[in-house]
């Protein structure tokens, strides 16, 4: 099985590799990756690893407890990921296409709220800020996306 | 008098200095709340904190009511940006 969590580029192909069968006629796949917004040209990711890799064992269980056909699972890359590159990538497989779209936004959903990952965004005159998703004012220059 | 971990992460890591420390609470009742608070008076940069961080003790996330052991692993997370 691969890493949940890794600091090398993604191989959706890995990630295919394990959830396809002949039985799962649908495959959906979510690319999340870094956007140019702001002059970024790269953004930081880092992690609470341990709570980070129990938090995608329990979410990937919870879409396996709904879709029960279904075979998902996803990577998060960490560390500096240049834009354009992704960031995450998650692969649910199922009979139908109900099921794979069903089981790949849940994931994407939990993951924005329950993952203990964190980005920094790098900008191309050397400046960085870290990424509040609250939007938030909060001390030390925080950017509301 | 429990004696816990306490873990920082991203922007409160660079707030803080440094990437943990170790609290001693007051009493075997106490709660993660006073856990924060003890990091408050010990750790400089600590009042740079929101009033209510996230947190989470033994890889998951709890409220700040929730009870601390002995032993325990407390983290304060900034907001969660994954994805």
């Amino acid at each position: 099985m691969m890493a949940y969590l890794t600091h090398a580029p993604i191989s959706v192909d890995s990630l295919l590799r394990e959830v396809q069968s002949p039985a799962r006629g649908g495959t959906c796949v979510f690319l999340g990756t870094v956007r140019t917004d702001d002059d970024v040209t790269a953004i930081e990711y880092s992690a609470y690893d341990e709570m980070a890799i129990g938090e995608i064992e329990r979410i990937l269980a919870e879409a396996h407890d709904r879709w029960s056909d279904a075979g998902v699972t996803l990577q998060h890359r960490l560390g500096t990921i240049p834009v354009g590159e992704a960031s995450i990538a998650i692969v649910a497989a199922a009979p139908h296409r109900d099921a794979a779209f069903g089981a790949c936004r849940y994931v994407i959903e939990a993951v924005k709220k329950r993952l203990p990952v964190w980005k920094k965004e790098i900008h191309a005159d050397g400046t960085v800020a870290w990424v509040d998703p609250s939007g938030k004012p909060v001390a030390g220059g925080l950017r509301d996306r | 008098m429990p004696n816990v971990t306490v873990r920082f992460f991203a922007r409160y890591a660079e707030l803080m200095g440094c990437e943990s420390t170790a609290v001693r609470v007051a009493d075997n009742a106490a709660t993660v709340a006073d856990v924060l608070a003890r990091v408050r008076e010990t750790v400089p940069g600590a009042g740079a904190l929101p009033p209510r961080p996230l947190a989470a003790v033994n890889l998951r996330q709890v409220k700040l009511d929730a009870r601390v052991n002995e032993g325990d692993e407390v983290a304060l997370l900034p907001p969660l940006s994954g994805g």
